[in-house]
């Protein structure tokens, strides 16, 4: 345990000591940054808004109370996915999705000896495959947040006002309660943790992947049952220190 | 020229190098000949630098490469070209994204008009100026081993590996691919070294051969004198083949049949 972590520092500062030059780092970057961000957002936007829409009538079904105001509910779904469901159930999604796609594709570079021509030409195969990808990462992922935040609140909005539980106005003025814009930078927070988490354990599971396709896919699913451990105790460790 | 002296590798307590010593001519194939599992590709791997041996050094025209400075072998592995055992090609890229890709990398000085000359060039002088266009999953191996060749060479190397070119291919494809190393060997003055157990190989162009088994050195020269070789395990070696074993039959009843073999080779492979 304590090996494997001193090997994914080392493997992170390999990354970083003699990069490409800057213009192949950037166009590396914005590559991965479309792979793991556009092709990700058809998901992430379904995820996000069924969360809202689930959150928002089992929250509605619990008040039962006629003292609470209905806005209540509305004030609820916004704390809720703004502070825990989008970031976290957001960046769960792309550790399966994400974390996979990089732990495989390094894999089978790795198995078909593609990282071993970069090294022969002498390019740093760190450098060049995996810091793009962690870039891109911590790019993406507070713009993928930020959408299922607003998307998980009209997910809620529109499941209130269609299944009649609550009006619009009420939905509205909820939402609009005691705004403490700080939840959106601790979100946002989260966020880039999690993009490092997930984009630096699924590149070192993947990047150090030996034997056939076998492993390739047992990298792939390590990386992901990793990931999504690594997200659920940072999560836990930076609502202790943060909040 | 590239010196190994005394290289030694374990794994695990395993000793798979056991102290290897040899030279690697400049301007001619040198062969790494030996059997399965004897420890040819770690060999390779040590020399360009993709494993660390245990002991001993390696010298490329003079200078030191293990152990040295970071600098000094950024600098040594630019001049390496390598032919992967599976060809390595980049499945993301084109076959011409494929060559241009160590040009656009090491000689960023380049313009992109000479980087897509030198990509045609290159892939003209293996003969795929048609294929630039492919993706590696859609031509053959014998194809890839070839863009392969042509990716080492782009950058105009002055040491080219080669790890088993000819393994997986037919016999015809398997020489044509030989002839290629050995004539771009003589073309540009490179150092080669091609790792094989292709006796095939071994007769076509081997002007240095290096026998290894079991982690040892044991015999080293040329591809006439290896018929002659005293080794016990080098002859176990050649006369598993059973082309070689066919050429000794009618030898041995026509007094003539190896040496019309060792001539065959010699005017160009008429096997
Ligand atoms: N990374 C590694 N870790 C542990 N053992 C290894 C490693 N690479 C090679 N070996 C061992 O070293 C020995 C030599 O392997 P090597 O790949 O050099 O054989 P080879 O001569 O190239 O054989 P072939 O002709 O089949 O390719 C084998 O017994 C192998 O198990
Ligand atoms: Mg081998």
């Amino acid at each position: 345990m304590l090996t494997t972590f001193g090997s994914f520092v080392l493997f992170l500062r390999g990354m970083v000591t003699r990069t490409e030059r800057l213009s192949v780092l950037w166009n590396r970057t914005i590559d991965e940054a479309i792979l793991i961000g556009v092709d990700s957002i058809v998901i992430v936007s379904i995820v996000s808004a069924f969360i809202g829409a689930v959150t928002c009538v089992q929250i509605a079904y619990n008040l039962t109370n006629p003292l609470i105001p209905q806005s209540t509910i509305g004030y609820m779904v916004r704390e809720m996915t703004i502070l825990e469901l989008a970031p976290t159930i957001t960046s769960i999604v792309l550790a399966g999705k994400v974390g996979s796609s990089i732990a495989g594709g390094l894999g089978t570079m790795r198995i078909t000896e593609q990282i071993s021509a970069l090294e022969v030409m002498g390019i740093n195969s760190t450098s060049y495959l995996v810091l793009p990808r962690i870039l891109a990462a911590l790019l993406m992922f507070p713009m993928l947040v930020i959408l299922a935040m607003l998307l998980s609140i009209l997910g809620g909005y529109l499941a209130g006002t269609l299944t009649g539980v609550m009006t619009a106005q009420d939905y509205i003025e909820g939402i609009r309660t005691d705004f403490i814009p700080y939840n959106i930078v601790f979100a946002l927070i989260k966020a880039v943790v999690f993009a490092f988490l997930v984009s630096g354990i699924s590149a070192f599971k993947g990047y150090f992947t030996t034997g056939g396709a076998l492993e390739v896919g047992a990298a792939s699913t390590g990386a992901v049952t990793n990931s999504i451990i690594a997200i659920l105790i940072a999560d836990f460790a930076l609502a202790a220190l943060l909040l | 020229m590239i010196e190994v002296s005394n290289i030694e590798k374990s794994f695990n307590g395993t000793q798979v190098l056991k102290g290897i010593s040899c030279v690697f001519e400049t301007g001619k194939c040198n062969l790494l000949l030996g059997g399965s599992g004897t420890g040819k590709s770690v060999l390779l791997q040590c020399i360009v630098g993709l494993m660390k041996p245990d002991m001993g050094s390696i010298t490329f025209d003079g200078t030191v490469y293990t152990n040295s400075k970071i600098d000094i072998r950024q600098e040594i592995r630019r001049k390496i070209g390598m032919l992967f055992q599976g060809s390595a090609l980049f499945d993301s890229m084109t076959v011409a994204q494929n060559v241009e890709f160590p040009l656009q990398m090491l000689t960023p000085e380049m313009s992109v008009e000479e980087r897509r000359e030198r990509v045609e060039f290159c892939l003209k002088r293996v003969g795929l100026e048609n294929a630039g266009k492919k993706m590696p999953a859609e031509i053959s191996g014998g194809m890839k081993k070839r863009v392969g060749i042509a990716r080492a060479i782009a950058p105009q190397c002055t040491y080219l590996f080669c790890d088993e070119p000819n393994s997986g291919l037919d016999p015809l494809t398997s020489i044509k691919i030989d002839e290629l190393i050995h004539e771009i060997t003589h073309e540009y003055g490179i150092t080669t070294v091609i790792v094989t157990h292709d006796m095939n190989s071994v007769i076509e162009i081997g002007e240095h051969i290096i026998f290894l088994h079991q982690g040892k050195k044991l015999w080293d020269g040329t591809k006439d004198e290896i018929l002659n070789a005293e080794v016990p395990e080098l002859k176990d070696f050649i006369f598993s083949s059973s082309l070689v074993r066919a050429a000794k039959r009618i030898d041995e009843e026509t007094e003539g049949g190896m040496a019309a073999f060792a001539e065959g080779s010699e005017s160009g492979g008429g096997i």
